[in-house]
């Protein structure tokens, strides 16, 4: 007799109503992961793929090889700026609840990846985003008016209310401007880093895309051509082990990790806690290094958890736990930060109340700055004239006709 | 002026392009050491470098989608689709992406890209080697879309594209690339050494995008057509002796209402004529327009001549691709209405 075949169909550990379970997540001490030069043989550290490397212990410590890599200084920027975005996004969802926009995605758990990334980054190297990466604006001083501005669309949008809010772009930050699509950022980010290539510049690309969108085919071809043609490029997979409400091994099927992916195609490809600020700026500073010493790309993946809704229309207690992200075993990044920064004698309690309250009111200083120049719903709109423009460098006859029988 | 099949005169508007502004770079499959399955990129490697001229991995996605990064950051990729049936891996990246780059951003950042790809039949390709997808570009705002008939347009028509600030889909008629085709299969094949539109300049020119041309003039009926179609619809005037002015549209993406409403205006009649298949083919766009524009000076209905709703077969392919002998017989009813 032959064995009936049956289709094999993963499900995460457990679902509403159940106990928080990670168990399966594979958790290397801190400071246990290697810290290899630069130029290593992407052969010799195929183990990276798996394991996840981690600067901050459970009591504070930066311990390890990655360890030492930012001043007291640089920290406490970073925690500010995981604070300020924090901040923005409960002010935004909030905002979003008065019908001062359509729609939000917020960023909790996840603030040290983009934040402490933007760091490692210099002056005209470029972004090629998800709409989780705001923390790359944030960490590069641009103006949260602006940012609340596109999220209003209002008359000071600078995209002119053509996007959906939080879909940015602003070139003068390194920041692409981002598809509502997913994944095609991917070859986008490496034809970027190609052309610097190409010109002889000194400008390196970020890719960055999260686990859900792995499964598309433009993942693989952003690898392929990284690959192939050497590009300087960080390709950034930040697995915050839910895609709405699709758990992340539905998109990694039978693979160990997401990072291993980038084995097939000769990428050094390493795991980082994704919660860990002192690692995330650790292993980012490597693989950019790479990049700007021609020695190709490097896939890396963030392990963190979306401890939020995906946006303001997502409803996470339908497929998951409440309690699950506090389960989460990498922590809160800004508590982790916090812990490190208290130990070192460089932080306090008060401080750290002090700093939230101060980011609140940066935010609300920001939030009526942008409400005066108008909300979603409000009147001081972008023109319908906008609409029209910029199709094209110079408007053709056929929109021409369009626009004067819309009347505008 | 020298005498140049279509093929050599898209690979010297290329090489014009490459030699004026060292931003143009060109990759595709087997467009670098081999110089493109047609050809159509040969010695450019050679002249310009692998930087400038490579080989890309077969992914269509993965071609397009690093061509609007690298237009992000300054150069002028002019990438090559083997053939149009392949394009649909990167159909997202062109509509979704390079399209909307400039609306998206308000001009933030924008993508100066050509997507080159041999479209039609004629060549016993079947129905993955012979496609014409221009109506799924027309139909997206913020890409022109080119189909040259000629090498002296190809020429003109590609560089324009390159030195164009958007995204724009270069369709090439393969059937024309080596010598013109009038659809007569029975015919010996003819020369574009003999015909007007082989000669072309070996400077820089440009044909401004967006402009159709009058190819044959005539007083009773229009015929609007394009790529291998104008070549057709020049036969079947020949052969039913009807006074019918061709018009080769050229750029379908803006399309130029004045030439087909002047034309029409003053013939009172249109056939039109695509090799694609007929139904929500761009031929429904253009029998709208005319309807629109031109409905008072009509003396008789607008009548489409199309490929028939079916892939593209291989061995019927004749029974498929539509003829002067169709064509005619469109105009002959026309005139008849």
């Amino acid at each position: 007799m032959a064995t009936p075949l049956n289709l094999h169909v993963p499900e995460p550990e457990v679902r509403p109503g159940g106990v928080p379970d990670f168990s399966n997540v594979h958790i290397a001490p801190a400071g246990e992961v290697a810290r290899p030069p630069i130029d290593v043989d992407p052969r010799d550290i195929r183990d990276m793929a798996f394991s996840v490397i981690r600067v901050l212990n459970r009591e504070g410590e930066a311990v390890g090889p990655w360890a030492g890599a930012l001043s007291d200084e640089q920290l406490m920027e970073g925690m500010h700026h995981m604070m300020l975005l924090r901040a923005l996004d409960a002010r935004m969802i909030i905002a979003q609840r008065q019908g001062k926009t359509s729609f939000y995605i917020q960023h909790l758990g996840e603030e040290a990846v983009s934040t402490a990334f933007r760091k490692v980054l210099k002056q005209g190297d470029m972004n090629f985003a998800t709409y989780r990466q705001a923390g790359l604006l944030i960490a590069d001083d641009y103006p949260l008016e602006t940012m609340i501005n596109q999220i209003y669309a209002n008359s000071e949008d600078p995209m002119k209310g053509r996007q959906l809010p939080t879909l940015y772009s602003v070139r003068e930050k390194g920041f692409f401007t981002l598809s509502g699509n997913l994944a095609t950022q991917f070859p986008q980010a490496v034809g970027w880093a190609m052309a610097s290539a190409i010109k002889g510049e000194t400008n390196i690309a970020a890719g960055w895309i999260g686990d859900g969108s792995t499964a598309e085919s433009d993942f693989h071809a952003g690898l392929v051509f990284a690959s192939t043609f050497k590009a300087p490029v960080v390709l950034n997979v930040v697995n915050n082990q839910w895609a709405i409400s699709t758990f992340q091994g539905i998109a990694r099927g039978g693979a160990g990790t997401f990072a291993a992916r980038g084995l097939g195609y000769g990428i050094p490809s390493l795991r980082v806690d994704g919660n860990d600020y002192l690692a995330v700026y650790a292993v980012g500073l490597w693989a950019a290094e790479r990049a700007r010493q021609n020695l190709g790309p490097t896939l890396i993946e963030y392990v963190t958890y979306r401890a939020g809704a995906h946006s303001t229309s997502d409803d996470p207690s339908a497929y998951r736990p409440k309690e699950e992200s506090a389960a989460w075993p990498l922590g809160d990044p800004v508590i982790r930060l916090k812990a490190h920064l208290v130990a070192k004698g460089v932080w306090s309690e008060d401080r750290h109340a002090q700093l939230e309250a101060e980011m609140l009111d940066t935010v609300i200083a920001a939030q009526r700055k942008a409400e005066a120049n108008g909300t979603m719903h409000s009147d001081n709109r972008p023109s319908a004239r906008d609409m029209f423009e910029g199709v094209y460098a110079e408007m053709p006859p056929h929109l021409r006709r369009q626009r004067q029988e819309s009347g505008v | 002026m020298a005498r140049m099949t279509m093929i050599q005169a898209i690979r010297d508007g290329m090489d014009v392009a490459m030699g004026r502004d060292e931003t143009v770079v060109v990759y595709g499959e087997d467009v670098g050491y081999f110089g493109g399955v047609f050809r159509a990129t040969q010695g450019l490697q050679e002249k310009y470098g692998r930087s400038r001229c490579f080989d890309a991995p077969i992914s269509e996605s993965g071609i397009v989608g690093t061509a609007i990064g690298m237009a992000a950051n300054g150069l002028r990729p002019c990438v090559e689709i083997q053939f149009a049936d392949y394009m649909y891996p990167a159909y997202d990246q062109i509509t979704q992406e390079a399209a909307r780059i400039r609306y998206r951003s308000n001009a933030d950042f924008t993508c100066p890209m050509v997507v080159r790809m041999p479209t039609g039949g004629g060549i016993f390709g079947g129905q993955t080697h012979s496609q014409s997808p221009e109506a799924l570009f027309t139909h997206v705002a913020g890409l022109k879309v080119v189909v040259p008939s000629n090498p002296h347009d190809a020429k003109g028509l590609l560089i324009a594209a390159i030195e164009d600030p958007d995204p724009v889909i270069f369709l090439e008629p393969k059937r024309l690339y080596n010598g013109p085709f009038d659809g007569h299969y029975e015919r010996p094949v003819t020369s574009w050494g003999k015909h007007p539109d082989g000669e072309v300049p070996e400077e820089h020119f440009t044909v401004p995008l967006g402009q159709a041309k009058v190819k044959r003039e005539g007083r009773d009926v229009t015929v609007l057509a394009y790529g291998t179609m104008v070549h057709v619809a020049l036969a079947a005037a020949d052969d039913t002796g009807i006074d019918a002015e061709v018009i080769d549209l050229r750029t379908l993406l803006p399309y130029d209402l004045d030439a087909i409403t002047t034309s029409v205006r003053k013939t009172g009649r249109c056939v039109i004529v695509h090799e694609a298949t007929l139904t929500s083919g761009f031929g429904a766009e253009l029998a709208a327009l005319v309807a629109e524009h031109c409905f008072y000076h009509l003396e008789a209905p607008v009548r489409r001549v199309a490929g028939w709703d079916t892939p593209y077969p291989h061995a019927q392919e004749w029974d498929y691709f539509p003829g002067p002998a169709r064509v005619g017989a469109a105009l002959t009813e026309t005139m008849e209405a």
